[in-house]
């Protein structure tokens, strides 16, 4: 059974004004209730510690008079588009047309990141931006490997990230390791937490993977905060080496790239080159991701996402299967964790927190689970979106919480809602992602 | 020994706040099927409400502290009830049917909402409030002058915890409404079929798990004396573990599950290190779910090809 929850009747679409100002003013009435402590009143410790209070309501108001009249224009764009609504926003003729643009929209996107530094060559915000955008890619790509193809729900996937960053800022400040020897190394102890973490959770299945999965990451931090003598604490680590071009640094001395290519130092060779890292980075993620598709371990994964009860009466082994997703995804994490740290140079546990697996998890399902386009451009809209509120520091978060709930209620299977299949016999037709099943774990 | 009997006593109080969360978690799994991850914020938003009552009541003069604890309770059970409505009929409600993963990152976005939006209406310092239980018993003395404490405020956390739990357990087994939520825990089609209103159950679900999850709040207000916008996160995630650890979907077991997290936290910290509590709280979860998969007192899952 299926119950409509927009379900419009032709009563209460014919209904009119009198229909709306009643729903208009329920809603105004609820928030009225909902907003008239929290926001009518604020509190603040005073500094002897004596809670004080005043009145704000001037602004429960306004916030009750915007739910009145926000109510009224939702009810109107419902009545007006039909009470499926967000699908008629997109005709079928749109989606079936966005299909065949993403064919030459991945190229065309590739081009345009391999020029951006080119074009805004003296644009460090928009370099930095960049930079952070593809990283959050990679980590997208990454999680893919585990969540889209797999269909194992990881809630603590930054952990990895965690686990590759650290590595590389404690090797390379208590060793002296270049970043190239460490890179592959954190990359290798990230793929072993992931196997650590693979075997308690084998057995599980759905929600209880997630919560164990979601432990393991906070486990991860808490450790890290609290190990002082290694990590620094919730001090983190700082003075991480940059990153040199396979062993020659980008810095100002006579040893230098520029110096020894014999041009002018600029600050920006360094970010340039990053750029390119990450970019090298994530596109190997991309690459090995597209060719364990089509090997047989990546048919197992896509097999154990759908059933894994038949994939284990065809002989399928789950715990290698399992485990070698676990191991892939959390190896690409400890790779953007090596990079982040050193383009950071400075990390502490701040930058592990549930957020940043949430964040990550929202551009995988949003981009639409399996899809690598509709990943790398949901990390564009979500990391480029919220650059746009880097200014209203405060209800960035807030906005961004609102974005999720909204997108999952208006696209849940992400904006790729679409996959070719890895296999087939002559020809290859796309498949609706609604016949897919995903997360199931 | 005798300072193990006084961690006894913490604990058993912590778990009973525990459980009373771990409640709202497993009746909306066991109905719904879905982590509402926004539950432990709205524990905190229930906090936040008692703790602006209280002091609304204060500075209208009111002293008789039994009538203060008794408006405190029902207007943040009332209001917090009306923040679980709503959240339910927005975020989660049109996602029923979709699939897995989207109703569970939309209660990943009401939760980031749910803070922040505690955050900018009433800042990010610690909001302290001044003890209004004070007193208790000493239970025992031990000659080196260790002493038992039994504080006023831990007896009617655990006292509150207990009527709640007898009127809860009442309610589902004996009223119409606790049939209804049995039905549609069992199948949902089937028993819209026959005459349940499945849209309004699973709205009363929210709003009683909400109600639990505001008296939880206050308990820990007068408990500790202090709300914040992020505890919700992390009494989130306990509370979770409580109703995992249990078995989710079982109630006894949620109850149990929070007893179980509040003592080995308890104890871990009065025994080993405070930093750790947590990842000893973690760790349990995991060392129990890989050798009973469904908790203490869940049912197996049948596998269905």
């Amino acid at each position: 059974m299926t119950v409509n929850p927009h379900k419009t009747t032709k009563t209460s679409r014919t209904a009119g004004i009198p229909f709306l100002l009643k729903t208009a003013f329920i809603n105004a009435l609820i928030a009225l209730v909902l907003f008239s402590l929290m926001i009518g009143i604020r509190t603040e410790a005073g500094s002897d510690g004596q809670l004080t209070y005043w009145t704000r309501f001037g602004d429960l108001a306004s916030l009750v008079a915007a739910v009145f009249g926000g109510s009224i224009v939702i009810e109107l764009m419902r009545q007006w588009i039909g009470p499926t609504g967000a699908e008629k926003l997109v005709p079928a003729s749109v989606q079936s047309g966005m299909s065949f643009v993403g064919r030459y929209l991945a190229p065309a996107l590739l081009i345009f990141t391999l020029l951006v530094p080119v074009i805004f060559y003296d644009q460090r915000y928009i370099l930095d931006l960049a930079i952070l955008v593809l990283t959050y890619v990679m980590l997208g790509w990454g999680l893919n490997v585990v969540v889209g193809l797999a269909g194992l729900l990881d809630l603590g996937y930054v952990a990895f990230y965690a686990v590759g960053a650290y590595s590389y800022a404690l090797l390379a400040t208590n060793f002296g390791w270049s970043f190239w020897v460490c890179l592959p190394l954190a990359g290798i102890l990230a793929a072993f937490w992931g196997m650590l973490l693979g075997f308690p959770v084998l057995r599980l299945r759905g929600d209880y993977l997630a919560i164990v999965t979601l432990a393991f990451g906070e486990i991860i931090r808490l450790v890290i905060i609290n190990w002082q003598d290694l990590t620094g604490g919730p001090n983190g680590v700082s003075g991480i080496p940059r990153p040199s071009f396979f062993g020659i640094p980008l810095d100002n001395s006579d040893d230098g790239l520029a110096a020894k290519l014999g041009i002018e130092y600029s600050p920006t060779h360094r970010i340039v080159f990053l750029f390119y890292l990450i970019l090298a980075l994530a596109l190997l993620t991309n690459w090995v991701t597209i060719r364990l598709r089509r090997l047989p371990i990546g048919r197992a994964w896509e097999a154990l996402r759908e059933d894994e009860v038949a994939c284990r009466a065809l002989g399928i082994n789950t715990t290698t299967t399992k485990l070698t997703a676990f191991a892939t995804g959390a190896m690409f994490g400890g790779f953007a964790g090596a990079f982040f740290a050193t383009r950071q140079g400075f990390i502490s546990p701040e930058s592990f927190t549930f957020q940043e697996s949430a964040l990550v998890l929202a551009i995988v399902v949003l981009g639409g689970m399996g899809s690598q386009l509709g990943v790398a451009l949901a990390a564009l809209t979500m990391i480029g979106g919220f650059e746009l509120f880097r200014s209203l520091e405060t209800y960035r978060m807030l906005v961004f919480g609102m974005a999720m709930v909204l997108i999952m209620i208006w696209r849940p299977r992400g904006i790729i809602g679409h996959r070719s299949p890895t296999v087939y016999l002559t020809k290859a037709h796309a498949i609706s992602s609604d016949l897919v099943k995903e997360g199931h774990g | 020994m005798d300072y193990f009997a006084q961690q006894l006593i913490n604990g058993l109080v912590l778990g009973s706040i525990y459980g009373l969360i771990a409640i709202g978690y497993t009746m909306v799994y066991g109905i719904v099927g879905m982590i509402n991850f926004a539950h432990g914020d709205i524990f905190m938003i229930g906090g936040f409400i008692a703790l602006i009552t209280f002091l609304i009541l204060i500075s209208l003069g009111l002293t008789a502290i039994p009538v203060i604890l008794l408006v405190v309770l029902l207007v943040s059970m009332a209001i917090t009830a009306l923040y679980g409505w709503t959240i339910e009929r927005i975020a989660y409600r049109p996602l029923r049917h979709s699939f897995r993963l989207a109703p569970m990152l939309s209660a990943i976005g009401m939760s980031f909402v749910l803070t922040n939006y505690s955050q900018v209406a009433q800042g990010a310092r610690v909001k302290p409030i001044p003890p209004f239980i004070v007193g208790g018993y000493t239970l025992h003395e031990s000659p080196d002058g260790f002493v038992i404490q039994l504080s006023n405020i831990q007896i009617m956390v655990v006292i509150t915890t207990i009527v709640l739990l007898a009127i809860f357990t009442w309610l589902v087994s004996r009223t119409r409404l606790g049939r209804d939520m049995r039905a549609c825990e069992q199948d949902q089609t089937m028993a819209a079929l026959l005459g349940v209103n499945v849209d309004r159950t699973i709205s009363m679900t929210f709003v009683i798990g909400a109600a639990l999850a505001a008296v939880a709040g206050l308990m820990y207000l007068l408990y500790y004396g202090l709300v914040d916008f992020y505890m919700g996160f992390v009494a989130g995630i306990k509370a979770f573990t409580a109703a995992v650890l249990g078995g989710i979907g079982s109630l006894p077991g949620a109850m149990l599950g929070g007893l179980a997290i509040g003592l080995i936290e308890t104890f871990w910290s009065a025994y080993f290190s405070v930093e750790y509590k947590d990842v000893a709280a973690f760790s349990i979860l995991i060392v129990v779910l890989i050798f009973m998969p469904t908790g203490l007192l869940g049912r197996p899952e049948v596998e269905k090809v």
